[in-house]
């Protein structure tokens, strides 16, 4: 049973093991400085399917797949599924995993689901109440963008602090046994909001959450934050990722040659055109499922604390001039 | 939260630390493509008046053109390049309209086209439409009450 350390962070002393792991992605995904880490890539932004909404489902039904199918597991190996997306009901995860017959537990953390359901998921293995969980979520840019913004095609300017939704979905099998990375510490969020309106600017709305989220989990761990190779957050952008490092400055924490950013590792800003970054549940997802866990087990990266943020606003809040809520929860994973 | 600053103040700093929209960039780029397609429209004006049109006639023609032109650049996935470089300059002709309700019509064809097309495709018209015409109706009463 694990051991609770403080207010928000609990320490998981079976350390549940991260058994499976994969990543579908998007072209423009695919295309950018990750995209060789990627277990697919989908060229043809439908994915075959009628819709956006039924492509991104898509996306999560595939890489559900393929993590059982990594894993060496059938559907009715797996005792809960965790998953979670961006759209209004989360018909993306609720479409996606309807014919698997997993006990689903449908999750909304905005960008942050992925460190929300990895949390869950390894809290349940820990608790003994299953043998195995799958931790799953996608987003796509066009189903996003028809949500949150404008028509595709209508020509509107984006500004410079504007992020890029990632299209795809990344997922992990969390277990009681076995090699591979590991769960060790679980740093739960609480809702951070300091007043900004602005929703293309979603890396300041974050920073404050990821800052108090990372400063919770190294005071109540007692751990130095060097004790990480790589801290690693969700989608604060170019932007963001310079604000939380300077207001993690002024609380004593300094982690600028290991820290970096899910959305600015994905795409490559100047070439790609996508403002300061990428910004979406699969932009933390994807690179923890494509890149980092993938470095762990090759022992490139032995500790990482990965950090999910999320904005939890909706058009209809944004519209009536409420500022934005903002979470972020952490994961620390560790090879032992 | 361990903040060290107030919502007024974090909202200031982090504004200051964002990245800057190119203005100077952005005008020139809308001064060219707003350019552009007055341009093309006044071509297309001379071009009906040499015809023999009237002058009245031309310039509604002219503008079923360039409503033309804005649709059919949405429809082949253009015009949302053009407005991403010309802003307010792609935007503000009638060109820029038409795109406006195109793109969702296009968007929502998965709705069907009653609810989808049909409720959608004045998503983003709709208001400039209901306040322009609220606008033209106060200008005319001005109009009438000083002549």
């Amino acid at each position: 049973m694990g051991t609770r350390l403080g207010k928000q962070t609990v320490r998981l002393d079976s350390k549940p093991v991260i058994q499976s792991w994969a990543a579908i992605v998007g072209a423009k995904e695919g295309h950018g400085p990750l995209g060789r880490f990627f277990d697919e890539i989908i060229e043809d932004e439908y994915f075959g399917e009628e819709s956006f909404e039924k492509a991104e489902s898509k996306f999560l039904r595939e890489t559900l797949a393929k993590i059982l199918m990594k894993g060496k597991v059938s559907s009715g190996d797996i005792q809960y599924i965790f998953a979670g997306d961006l759209l209004n009901q989360c018909i993306a995860a609720n479409f996606g995993v309807r014919e698997s017959e997993i006990p689903f537990f449908g999750l909304y953390g905005a960008c942050s689901t992925m460190a929300e359901s990895l949390s869950l998921g390894s809290l349940m293995v820990e608790g003994g109440f299953a043998e195995r969980c799958v931790c799953i979520t996608s987003s796509h840019f066009c189903s996003a963008e028809k949500q949150f913004r404008f028509p595709l095609e209508f020509g509107n300017q984006r500004p410079p602090t504007a992020q890029w939704t990632v299209t795809g979905a990344g997922g992990v099998m969390v277990g009681k046994a076995g090699d591979g990375p590991r769960v060790v510490h679980v740093t739960t969020g609480k809702i951070v909001d300091m007043g900004i309106t602005d929703a293309n600017d979603m890396g300041s709305a974050m920073a404050p959450a990821a800052c108090d989220t990372i400063t919770a989990h190294f005071r109540e761990t007692d751990l130095p934050p060097n004790h990480y190779d790589l801290i690693v957050t969700g989608d604060l952008g170019i932007h963001g990722k310079n604000l939380c490092l300077q207001l993690l400055e002024e609380n004593g924490i300094t982690i600028k040659e290991f820290y970096d950013d899910c959305g600015v590792m994905i795409y490559d800003p100047q070439k790609q055109k996508t403002d300061c970054g990428g910004s979406g549940c699969a932009c933390s997802a994807t690179v923890l499922a494509g890149y980092i866990l993938e470095k762990m087990s090759k022992r490139e990266l032995n500790r990482v604390l990965f950090v999910a943020t999320g904005a939890l606003h909706s058009p209809i809040s944004v519209q009536q001039g409420e500022s934005i809520p903002a979470i972020a929860h952490a994961v620390g994973i560790e090879m032992v | 939260m361990e903040q060290k600053r107030t919502k007024e103040e974090y909202k200031k700093w982090s504004q200051e630390l964002a990245p800057r929209t190119p203005k100077a960039r952005n005008l020139i780029m809308a001064f060219f493509i707003g350019g552009i397609i007055c341009t093309i429209g006044q071509l297309i004006l001379k071009a009906l008046l040499n015809t023999g049109l009237s002058k009245d006639d031309a310039s509604s023609l002219t503008t079923l053109f360039m409503i033309f032109i804005g649709a059919f650049l949405t429809g082949l996935n253009v015009y949302d390049d053009i407005g991403r470089i010309g802003g307010a300059g792609a935007a503000i002709p009638v060109t820029g309209f038409a795109n406006s309700i195109v793109s969702p019509a296009m968007e929502y064809k998965r709705e069907g086209y009653v609810m989808g097309v049909g409720a959608r495709m004045f998503l983003i018209a709709g208001p400039v439409l209901v306040y322009g015409i609220i606008s033209s109706i106060i200008v005319g009463i001005i109009y009438y009450l000083i002549t």
